[in-house]
């Protein structure tokens, strides 16, 4: 009964992950359009939540700046258990094209937050 | 607010200088014409609220848009450039304060233009340059505690920032 | 400590309306000092997606900033590329062919009704009606798809190269532009007749943050946030460049139809009915446009005459200008980006006063802002 339990709460979790909806720059719109008619994420269940609160999982889509970092580590750790974290686009993931010359740009969300996925893309586009 | 159409009369550079150079005399540095565009009045630092003023207000000038407040870091000095456009009249200057590199500061233009005063406080953030007179003179884009002025020319980038590589 | 007559003694509170917040149009921070409901003051806190833009250009050669101008405004991508090239023409006086403008102009309209489309579908979400937002999406997909045949992406072009642009149009495109306005001009009328004269809608909007004109010219207001109050400006009528002089259209301004004139419904039906102009614009463009090379013959290794210029577009958000100074060599000496957004923060403060904290969601979506613009 025990393994019986165990299955279904995790393909209820599968099933329904709510994302914060976290949108620095111009990834962000993509992420917006792939929620939105063409491309509906809704139809895995996946839903943007406004709070950490409520949230599974951490879509950082966007450059991070030195100023943004310490928020960006306060959501993550509002979120509750379990919580994932999904890199997305070349921002988030190196720092994008603003890897070599800029002086506030955090080279990386990972320097900040432990990261689970990482998505290549500049910007990433949804149908992908 | 009627249509402006061209109502006014446009102003040549060379015939702004000219009325500017008759009011304020030696304040009126010179006129960078060639090459630039719109052309540069340079004026002294010290007079740019007045000039500013007597621009904002004079009827045949009437530059009642500040289009643009920038620092800039030529090498051996700083230079603030501000541009100017009439919605009246249809015509555009450029004013530009040179400033030494040692504690640059001029007075503020923000009673005369508010729009001045976010692209102060962008140039103090960025160059260092003070603003004397500014109701609210502090960091914008970077986080308060950034140490330096990123766009000067001699500006090394810190190797750290609150533990995060730069 | 304020006292209201026969009530308990209330005291003010210190809300941050953070930078993480669904309505707040990117990464903003507003720190709001209320008193109940009521605002008592509201200051914008930027900076937070500040990336240096402006110290990377003098790093990079006049063509390699090209693709970092798309991230300056993205919903606008095409509007700051043809900026960027056009200041950098007009610094070495660089002839462009007149296809290569023509298909600039097409793009930049279009980009237009695309920037447009995404503020109305955005702001109608914050205002809590979430349908005109997937609508608004599913236009803009069209658009997306058009541009994906042009140049390849669907976001960030990286379409002009300073001489022309960087492609010319596949066979089909002009067709598919045409089959594209014939099925959206309707659209218009459908959104009007959906959102924008809902009693709910005007009320949230009508006679909330009136700016008026004098004052919007002194804050430096431009674009359409400058039109909404009554002012009759417009660059590409009082200040044309590229081939706008050969168009015929209108330059729309608010009238205080539903409320004050210079308020958020103002700000909106302005660019509601500039969607009706852009389509406008880019039929006549796409029946005039003439054959031709699209790009001139500029040097490799590009390298400006000494000297300073100022150049002023019409982006969907107000006036990009780009003061550029070159002193020779192959990368910019200085460059600054003035842009409609950053100019519109300046006035937030003054006109958020006495305003309900829900009066602040709507103040934000009618500036129509995009963070990268502001901070660069």
């Amino acid at each position: 009964m025990v393994g019986n339990a165990d299955l279904f709460v995790n393909w209820a979790r599968k099933s329904s992950l709510w994302y914060l909806l976290f949108a620095t720059a111009c990834c962000g719109i993509e992420l917006m359009q792939a929620g939105a008619s063409r491309y509906d994420m809704d139809r895995f269940g996946a839903v943007f939540r406004a709070t950490p609160r409520q949230a599974d999982l951490m879509l950082v889509a966007g450059t991070i700046t030195h100023k943004m970092a310490e928020r960006v580590k306060r959501l993550y750790d509002q979120m509750p258990e379990p919580k994932y974290v999904i890199a997305m686009g070349s921002c988030a993931n190196t720092g994008g094209p603003f890897y070599k010359d800029s002086y506030c740009v955090v080279k990386g969300v990972d320097l900040i937050i432990p990261v689970d996925v990482y998505i290549p893309g500049c910007p990433r586009a949804p149908r992908r | 607010m009627p249509r402006h159409k061209a109502k006014g009369n446009r102003l040549e550079a060379q015939a702004i200088f000219d009325t500017l150079k008759g009011k304020f005399g030696d304040a009126v540095v010179e006129l960078q014409g060639e090459g630039y565009s719109p052309a540069f009045v340079v004026v002294a630092a010290a007079a740019v609220k007045e000039v500013s003023r007597f621009l904002k207000e004079d009827p045949n000038l009437s530059f009642d848009v500040l289009m643009c407040l920038s620092g800039v870091d030529y090498k051996e000095k700083f230079a603030v450039a501000y541009h100017l456009h009439s919605l009246k009249h249809r015509h555009a200057i450029g004013l530009k304060a040179m400033l030494p590199r040692e504690n640059p500061s001029l007075p503020t233009v923000d009673d005369v233009w508010p729009a001045a005063n976010f692209n102060e406080r962008e140039a103090f953030d960025l160059f260092g340059i003070v603003f004397e007179g500014s109701k609210d003179l502090r960091r914008i884009l970077l986080p308060p505690d950034w140490e330096g002025h990123p766009l000067r020319k001699d500006y090394k980038y810190p190797d750290f920032y609150h533990g995060i590589k730069v | 400590m304020t006292t209201r007559s026969n009530a308990l003694p209330t005291q003010e509170m210190t809300i941050n309306m953070g930078p993480q917040h669904p309505s707040t149009h990117g990464v903003l921070r507003v720190i709001l000092t209320t008193d109940g409901e009521v605002v008592t003051r509201a200051v914008p806190d930027v900076g937070y997606l500040h990336r240096g833009l402006e110290k990377i250009g003098e790093r990079v050669t006049y063509a390699q900033f090209m693709p970092f101008t798309d991230r300056l405004d993205y919903l606008a991508a095409m509007n700051c590329n043809c900026a960027w090239a056009w200041a950098v023409e007009k610094l070495a006086k660089i002839e462009v062919p007149e296809r290569a403008e023509f298909l600039r102009v097409i793009v930049s309209e279009l980009n237009r009704i695309s920037s447009h489309l995404i503020a109305f579908g955005s702001y109608t979400a914050d205002m809590g009606a979430f349908t005109p937002f997937l609508y608004a999406i599913r236009e803009r997909e069209q658009v997306n798809d058009l541009f994906e045949m042009l140049c390849g992406n669907r976001l960030t072009y990286n379409y002009a190269r300073v001489g022309g642009v960087s492609g010319d149009a596949p066979p089909g495109f002009l067709e598919k532009t045409k089959e594209f306005l014939d099925y959206f001009e309707p659209k218009l009328d459908e959104y009007n007749n959906l959102i924008s004269y809902n009693k709910i809608f005007v009320h949230r909007l009508a006679n909330v943050a009136v700016i008026p004109a004098e004052e919007a010219v002194a804050y430096g207001l431009t674009g359409p946030n400058l039109r909404g109050s009554g002012v009759f400006f417009d660059l590409r009528k009082d200040e044309p460049y590229s081939v706008y002089p050969k168009f015929d259209f209108k330059v729309c301004v608010g009238t205080g139809e539903r409320g004050t004139l210079g308020d958020c419904f103002d700000r909106y039906m302005v660019r509601i009915n500039e969607m009706r102009e852009s389509i406008k614009i880019v039929r006549q463009a796409v029946a005039q446009i003439p054959d031709g090379p699209v790009l001139a013959k500029v040097p490799r290794v590009f390298k400006p005459p000494v000297g300073e210029t100022y150049f002023r577009s019409e982006c969907p958000r107000g006036e990009t200008g780009i003061y550029l100074i070159s002193d020779g060599s192959v990368n910019p000496y200085r460059l600054k980006i003035r842009t409609g957004s950053f100019v519109s923060m300046n006035i937030f403060e003054k006109i958020t006063r006495g305003l309900m904290i829900a009066d602040i969601v709507a103040v934000i979506g009618s500036f129509d802002i995009i963070l990268p613009e502001i901070d660069r």
